[in-house]
């Protein structure tokens, strides 16, 4: 294995040394801000304010929401139960229907590659607002506006749905092949075949994929938002916990997480098949 | 029956992709364009059917101002102009028989289109050109399963479909093997020939330029150097077209594609397979 190097012409060089780049070039700027961030740290951990016999209380407590959620009650507010999980699906599925549709002239709207750039700035606008809300403050907002129930509950998903796949779907539409709808443009197609022609089909698959994905995330947030008054087995929950009903809490939350569960399963195995 | 005069063009960014090109085709002939990567060739054929806009200058087809017209008269020009292009640029997730069709698009109403209901004399004509170029047995296949030669012949026929008048063929091989190059240029030609269409096709390799067709054209930095029989492309026009080389090297011997040159040559002496 010893095998010589040929020398290098004329005198031997020295070992090169290399590491990374640095993220932050200047080393003295690098050092302080470091050092700004630890100082940060330290002030605002010592400004929490721990008040240790509350918390010492509340693991007291604790125990009687425990013990009521380890013996859960389906029985006795089983037709709320039913009747909030029928709610929160009906909620799911109609949102979703409604938002995957209008998503779609959105995804159109927003994509830079296709769009002229008013109608751009437009779709980008709402989808930003859309986006920028958690479905929660949205929800206060729609309960305000059409009061409790469902109803708050369905606009509420409609809008963010409009938004998460709109979003999605025109980076999608803004990653497509362009020649394809080049060549499809020279044939003197008009936009919307151009759309139905070149477009649609490179972004169908994910285009189902997101839809299937949003639904499974509507059934999830459907019992979030029920808690601020906007329909479905989260106003079920709700009520049980203002009631100190933790058996009837634990048995709402059981249900919701199995249903949570079987819904992300499937949603899983459907994306799969797509793909 | 196509008339370029001073044609300009420059891009946003200050390129000047062409610089004052002179080009008349008259009906019926196939010119080819060579020239250098950046020469302006792909930009000069997009300017035919304003997939780019020119600068200035006018392009004049069959009497028509191709530079004045309205989006609705510029989708009926584009009709008589069929394209092929260099990477296909067929919709990979439809059919075969979808993209062919797609090349009607300029004719049929919006609705139709839509629904993908085409007139039957229409469906027929597809047939038969997927039977013309080999392809029959294909129609419902996704053209994302057929090789790179065979997705070229789709493109073809998709632009044969349009009943074009003249056919803007950009780098119609530049993705394929040489033996595949050449069949699909004889196919190109033959076809051109059989419906005595005018062509224009951007190619870089000289070989190809000289065996196929009647006229080249040498672009240099967006201007027109060299216009004339492949029998005039001497060592001197090339060195002008391409710059400083040894062009009396045999083609062999630079060895890029030597190999399948000759593979060919002999193949050209036996009946013709159907490209």
């Amino acid at each position: 294995m010893t095998v010589k190097r040929p020398a290098a012409h004329g005198q031997p060089r020295s070992r090169r040394h290399w590491s990374p780049p640095p993220f932050i070039r200047a080393a003295w700027l690098r050092w302080l801000v470091l050092a700004l961030v630890l100082a940060y740290l330290v002030v605002a951990i010592g400004s929490v304010d721990v008040n240790w016999g509350r918390i010492i209380r509340g693991l007291g407590r604790s125990t009687t929401l425990l013990s009521g959620f380890l013996t859960p009650d389906f029985v006795t507010r089983h037709r709320e139960i039913i009747s909030g999980i029928l709610e929160s699906l009906t909620m799911a599925v109609v949102s979703t229907a409604i938002g995957v549709a209008l998503a779609v002239p959105v995804g159109l709207g927003a994509a830079a590659n296709i769009a002229p750039r008013p109608v751009y700035l437009l779709c980008r606008a709402f989808i930003t607002i859309s986006r920028s809300f958690q479905e929660v403050i949205i929800a206060l907002i729609f309960v305000v506006m059409v009061g409790f129930g469902p109803m708050a509950g369905m606009l509420t998903l409609t809008f963010a749905s409009i938004g998460f796949v709109g979003k999605l779907l025109a980076e999608s539409i803004e990653a497509i092949d362009q020649r394809q709808l080049e060549a499809v443009r020279a044939t003197g197609a008009g936009t919307l075949q151009v759309i139905s022609y070149a477009v649609m089909p490179q972004i169908l698959p994910r285009y189902a994929g997101l839809a299937i994905y949003r639904l499974d995330i509507n059934f999830r947030e459907s019992s979030v938002i029920g808690i601020v008054g906007a329909g479905g087995i989260g106003t079920t929950l709700n009520t049980a916990f203002s009631r100190y009903d933790f058996s009837v809490a634990g048995a709402v939350l059981i249900v919701i997480v199995v249903l949570v569960m079987l819904a992300e399963y499937a949603s899983g195995i459907i994306r799969r098949r797509l793909h | 029956m196509l008339e370029i005069k001073q044609l300009v063009k420059r891009y946003p960014k200050g390129e000047l992709a062409l610089d004052g090109v002179d080009l008349t085709v008259s009906h019926g002939q196939i010119v080819a364009l060579i020239g250098p990567s950046g020469a302006g060739k792909s930009t000069l054929i997009r300017c035919v059917n304003r997939l780019v806009e020119p600068t200035s200058g006018t392009i004049t087809f069959n009497g028509v101002d191709v530079g004045r017209l309205s989006a609705r008269a510029l989708r009926r020009l584009r009709r008589e102009m069929g394209m092929v292009f260099q990477e296909y640029a067929v919709v990979d997730r439809t059919t075969v028989m979808e993209n062919v069709l797609s090349g009607q698009l300029g004719y049929v109403s919006l609705w139709k289109s839509l629904v993908r209901r085409f007139p039957p004399a229409t469906v027929e004509r597809a047939y038969e050109l997927l039977e013309r170029i080999g392809l029959l047995e294909y129609a419902d296949n996704r053209a994302d399963e057929l090789s790179g030669g065979q997705r070229q012949r789709v493109g073809i026929a998709r632009a044969l479909l349009q009943d074009p008048r003249i056919l803007l063929v950009d780098e119609p091989t530049a993705s394929l093997d040489p033996k595949t190059s050449r069949q699909i240029m004889r196919l190109i030609i033959e076809l051109v020939q059989e419906r005595e269409l005018a062509a224009i096709v951007n190619i870089h390799d000289v070989d190809l330029a000289r065996r196929f067709t009647q006229r080249i054209v040498g672009l240099q930095k967006g201007r027109v150097v060299f216009d004339g029989a492949p029998s005039e492309l001497d060592d001197p026009v090339l060195t002008r077209i391409y710059g400083e080389d040894d062009w009396s090297t045999p083609h062999d011997a630079v060895g890029d594609d030597g190999e399948d040159d000759r593979d060919d040559e002999a193949g050209r002496r036996t009946p013709r397979h159907v490209a």
